[in-house]
């Protein structure tokens, strides 16, 4: 008699998998032995279905099922995981055109990864096409508080309790109005730059314990550019700047092209989402 | 453990900056292709990846209070 567990005892249970950094048409050996991997031992290939899979050996006691759960919710262990692991994409994406997994991707072992591939390829191949000669890069956009608010100054009259209510009916009235305001700034912003980017999308704001800055984020954009348009796009970002000063904005990148990667195209290339 | 960006200089909104870590997260977690492992199944839940934020938000509010809005 064979139970389902039988057989699962049965396979060897393999003590290391493969923690997928990112899939490219072909890779450098020798740029590869220079990138320190998960393990800290440089990463390495799996080729199957004329795509290659950059993966690092991932010991299951640490990536396994339970053990990356605890992980992930170790702040120490999850930053150095993510710096590692960009570490590695930012080196593939220098190379030429990279589809980055996302973090803690891993498989078993290698021969998962090779049928990954195989199962994926029309789609990574779509991806890696769409990909070459573009890069993305980030846009974030902080209100700037009082920008909108020098209307709430001058309020007069009546006593010392009702211009206290006044005053503060008028400083909530101007902190929404500048909330409005940069919130429409934003989306002025991106629909800009999305008429110059091949794609744009927003990630959601950034929780402002995790970002450090003090005003809210009320724009994190990201946009996928072909090379030749960075002139371009990083002058209309100065000239946007300008034009909102309800908003701070900071550009970051260039960065692999993680946002306009997703399983399903559609989502990632809509120009604009409802978060 | 370093979580918080370089001062902003609204003067040069073009400045490079090292990567700081919640934009890292922001890509590497929510975005990226999905390729399904054995173990990826479970772990690429939306769920874990939202507990997994949740413990970081916790973690760094604990060295650093939220500061109120402006």
């Amino acid at each position: 008699m064979t139970s389902t567990a039988e057989l699962a005892a049965d396979r060897a249970a393999p003590a290391a998998g493969a923690w997928l950094h990112g899939v490219v048409r072909d890779a450098d050996p020798a740029a590869l032995a220079a990138i320190p991997g998960m393990d800290g031992a440089p990463v390495r290939t799996v080729s199957a279905a004329g795509l290659v899979a950059v993966v690092s050996t991932a010991p299951l006691d640490e990536y396994g099922e339970q053990p990356l759960r605890r992980n992930l919710e170790d702040l120490a262990w999850l930053e150095r995981a993510a710096r590692t692991h960009h570490a590695v994409v930012e080196a593939l994406a220098r190379q030429g055109p990279v589809v980055p997994a996302r973090l803690a991707t891993v498989h078993t072992d290698d021969s998962r990864v090779a049928e990954s591939l195989a199962a994926r390829r029309a789609e990574l191949v779509a991806t890696l096409d769409r990909l070459t000669g573009r890069g993305e890069w980030g846009v974030k956009g902080y209100l700037v508080p009082g920008a909108a608010a020098a209307s709430a100054a001058a309020v007069g009259g009546g006593g010392v309790g009702t211009a206290y209510l006044r005053r503060r009916r008028a400083q909530l009235t101007a902190r929404e109005e500048g909330q409005q305001a940069a919130s429409a700034a934003a989306e002025a912003v991106h629909a800009s730059l999305c008429e110059l980017a091949v794609a744009g999308r927003r990630h959601a704001p950034q929780d402002r314990r995790l970002s450090g800055v003090a005003t809210p984020m009320v724009l994190n954009g990201a946009y996928l550019l072909d090379l030749a348009a960075l002139p371009a796009f990083t002058d209309l970002v100065r000239a946007l700047s300008d034009r909102h000063p309800e908003i701070r904005l900071e550009l970051t990148g260039p960065w692999p092209a993680y946002s306009f990667v997703a399983e399903r195209p559609e989502p990632a290339l809509t120009v604009r989402e409802p978060w | 453990m370093t979580t918080a960006l370089a001062p902003s200089s609204a003067d040069d909104p073009l400045a490079y900056r090292p990567v700081a870590l919640v934009d890292l997260l922001d890509r590497v977690l929510a975005t990226g292709v999905v390729i399904s492992g054995d173990i990826t199944l479970a772990i690429a839940e939306v769920d874990l990846v939202r507990i997994s934020l949740r413990a970081l938000v916790a973690s760094v509010g604990a060295l650093a209070p939220p500061e109120d809005a402006a």
